[in-house]
């Protein structure tokens, strides 16, 4: 079946491929079309939620940031108003005003130091042993002086651990001074540092020179990436936000989100690999993906066993067409073959009766006294008889031909095969024996009933039979009549033992007028109109013949469909 | 009426197969006329009934089958044998269903027609007999 399937297929390439691309064709790229559409869509508007997301997210952090140094200065400023100098510059109240801002703000403040204009710490309260530090020269100091605020870069300091001060100025008797206040760093750094997305998102904070302000979770280089050119950038609106994606040093996208803090003195930057950020959206991609490439493998199959089937069909179709031609042509032959034998039948017998009348009737006056002594009345009689017997003969023939022509007793009766054959093999018997032939029948028992027409079936068992008589007339040997059922059909045998039919005449044999009998001995119409019956029944005839073996006719007549 | 002694009517349209048909059958002593066609036939039989018909199943004009059928309307008791130079089984089966007698098929025996000639007109008899005794059976009541 599988062997059928490829030669079908084998035959029909060029529509096979047709079809099969024709169909991917037009199955894949609607498929194709519309979900790059779409995935291109919904990339475009889930980057854009994303974006907004992350700049909402940053803008957020930023303006605590600014409010939680705001309110850092705040609290330093009032604490300069309030209490002045004087005041201050008492170790032991300075150390109360610490205790009381930790109470109020918990350990945000670490320590505070009162510095005279001289740069001189004279008073200081926090757990480092900072009392009468001189400060002068350090640059914190220059810029407290100057300004009458400050939030310092973080540094490392005398302490030696990274920190940032808030400074306030103020004037006690011409002289300037200053108060001093360390944040923690640890809680500022939990500010930025608490701000984590996905696995990679993070956020850190560079001043404009791009140091790090606070600790990030990774490491960053922030002389490499976009950073220093977020510095650069001029912001109109003091809230605004810049978002760019670009690759780092090691090949991965990254999303950089960034925005100014403290008056543009420190930049928020916010980072996420962009496969984490979108990775919903990797996820449906994937997803869709898989899809399209299973959507792509079931069309594909499904172009394949379709073409497959199309191009069987077509074959199939093709095949059947062709078979169905050759019987037109066989039919068509047959047919007007039986016309024309009608029409010669008709024509030829009316003159032939004349004649035969005619000489009849010479026969008849011959008989009269005045011939009796004629000299040649043995040779008219002999004539006479010729004519007559010639007459005959025109006659035999064109009953063949009549009965190749004409509709036989096509009624349909209920036949049993073997009853029917084993008749056949009695009427037969007589002419057998004279030509020494033996007529052997295996029958299978019990062959179901069919539904045909008896007359016609016989004539074509009876055709066979007489057929494989004539060519053993003068050799002798056997004819074995077998009948069994294989498949759908009764399947009779006639085998004879006799000289084989050649095989440039094998498939002539069944055509019309086709003999090798000697002339005058055969119509050439016997196995035509076997080959007619059985067309007509549904069944089919076959032959196989060996030179010098014999020849076997297989009979096929469909089983009725009960 | 002896046996032989009965009327043919032949109908053919091949003149020189009924002349020589004709010629034989009276020189068997046989009381047979002849007609060319169906209709002649039919104008025949109105002047002179006979006792068997044979005719020939083609001929131009009204064709065997149309001819037999007249006859059988218009006279019940002619056999009919009807001639055929095609041994058309449906023709040969229309035919008897129609009531002919039997069938030949040309070239024919002329023995052959002869007999199937006697045995019509033996079964015409028959028929006449019957007819006749039922006509009696009917006039004594």
């Amino acid at each position: 079946m599988d062997k059928s399937k490829e030669t079908r297929t084998a035959d029909y390439p060029a529509f096979f491929k047709k079809r099969f691309f024709t169909v991917i064709i037009f199955s894949i790229t609607p498929m194709i079309l519309v979900s790059g559409i779409i995935l291109y869509q919904f990339k475009m508007s889930y980057h854009e939620k994303v974006h907004a997301h992350l700049a909402e997210l940053v803008l957020k952090h930023k303006q605590n940031v600014d409010s939680f140094l705001a309110e850092k200065l705040g609290d330093i400023r009032v604490l300069a108003r309030t209490f002045g100098f004087e005041e201050l510059s008492d170790e032991s109240f300075l150390r109360d005003r610490l205790e009381t801002l930790q109470r109020g703000y918990g350990p945000v403040f670490v320590d505070l130091g009162v510095i005279n204009s001289q740069g001189l710490q004279v008073a200081y309260a926090g757990p480092f042993k900072l009392g009468n530090v001189l400060y002068s020269t350090a640059s914190w100091f220059e810029n407290a002086m100057k300004n009458e605020y400050v939030i310092s870069d973080v540094f490392l300091g005398l302490r030696g651990l990274p920190h940032f001060i808030v400074t306030v100025r103020d004037n006690w008797k011409g002289e300037s001074w200053v108060i001093r206040a360390t944040i923690d760093f640890v809680a500022f750094n939990n500010l930025v540092g608490n701000i984590r997305v996905g696995e990679t998102g993070f956020a850190f904070i560079l001043n404009r020179e791009g140091e790090l302000q606070t600790k990030p979770l990774f490491d960053v280089i922030p002389d490499k990436g976009p950073y220093l050119e977020f510095m650069k950038t001029k912001l109109k609106e003091k809230d605004d936000v810049q978002i760019v994606e670009r690759r780092d040093e090691f090949g991965n996208k990254n999303i950089y989100v960034a925005a100014f803090l403290k008056g543009g003195d420190w930049l928020l930057v916010y980072q996420q690999r962009a496969s984490d950020a979108f990775s919903d959206f990797r996820r449906a991609l994937k997803i869709a993906f898989a899809i399209i490439i299973l959507g792509g493998i079931a069309i594909v199959n499904m172009a394949y066993v379709f073409s497959t089937r199309m191009a069987g069909h077509v074959a199939r179709m093709e095949k059947e067409k062709k078979m169905m031609d050759e019987q037109m042509i066989e039919t068509g032959k047959l047919a007007s073959v039986g016309e024309l034998a009608a029409g010669i039948a008709h024509e030829i017998n009316n003159p032939v009766a004349i004649m035969v009348e005619e000489a009849g009737w010479i026969e008849d006056l011959l008989e009269e006294e005045d011939f009796k002594e004629g000299e040649n009345l043995d040779e008219f009689q002999r004539a006479l008889k010729q004519i007559r017997t010639q007459g005959k003969r025109c006659k035999d023939i064109t009953f063949k031909l009549l009965s190749f022509a004409r509709k036989t007793d096509s009624r349909i009766q209920e036949v049993d095969i073997n009853d029917m054959l084993e008749e056949l093999v009695a009427i037969s018997a007589q002419r057998a024996k004279y030509s020494n032939v033996t007529i052997n029948s295996n029958f299978q028992n019990d062959l179901p009933f069919i539904r045909v027409s008896q007359s016609e079936l016989q004539q074509v068992f009876l055709n066979l039979i007489n057929n494989s008589l004539d060519a053993m007339e003068k050799t002798g040997g056997t004819i074995d009549i077998a009948s069994k059922v294989e498949g759908d059909f009764i399947v009779v045998g006639v085998a004879d033992t006799g000289p084989g039919i050649p095989k440039a005449n094998l498939n002539r044999i069944f055509d019309p007028f086709f003999t090798t009998k000697q002339v005058g001995k055969g119509t050439g119409l016997g196995l035509s109109i076997c080959y007619g019956i059985m067309k007509k029944l549904g069944g089919e005839i076959e032959v196989r013949s060996t030179m010098d073996v014999g020849t076997t006719f297989r009979v096929f007549i469909p089983l009725t469909e009960e | 009426m002896g046996v032989d002694e009965f009327r043919i009517l032949l109908v053919d349209d091949e003149v020189e197969f009924l002349e020589t048909l004709v010629k034989r059958l009276k020189k068997r002593e046989m009381n047979v006329s002849a007609v060319k066609s169906g209709e002649e036939a039919l104008i025949w039989l109105d002047h002179d009934p006979v006792d068997v018909v044979v005719l020939d199943v083609r001929m131009p004009g009204m064709d065997g089958i149309q001819t037999l059928r007249e006859i059988k309307r218009r006279y019940p008791l002619i056999e009919v044998i009807m001639l055929t130079g095609h041994a058309s089984f449906e023709v040969a089966v229309e035919g008897m269903e129609l009531g002919a007698f039997d069938y030949l098929m040309k070239p024919i025996n002329i023995d052959d027609l002869i007999y199937k000639a006697q045995d019509a007109n033996k079964k015409k008899a028959i028929q006449r007999e019957k007819v006749r005794y039922i006509e009696e059976l009917k006039s004594e009541e």
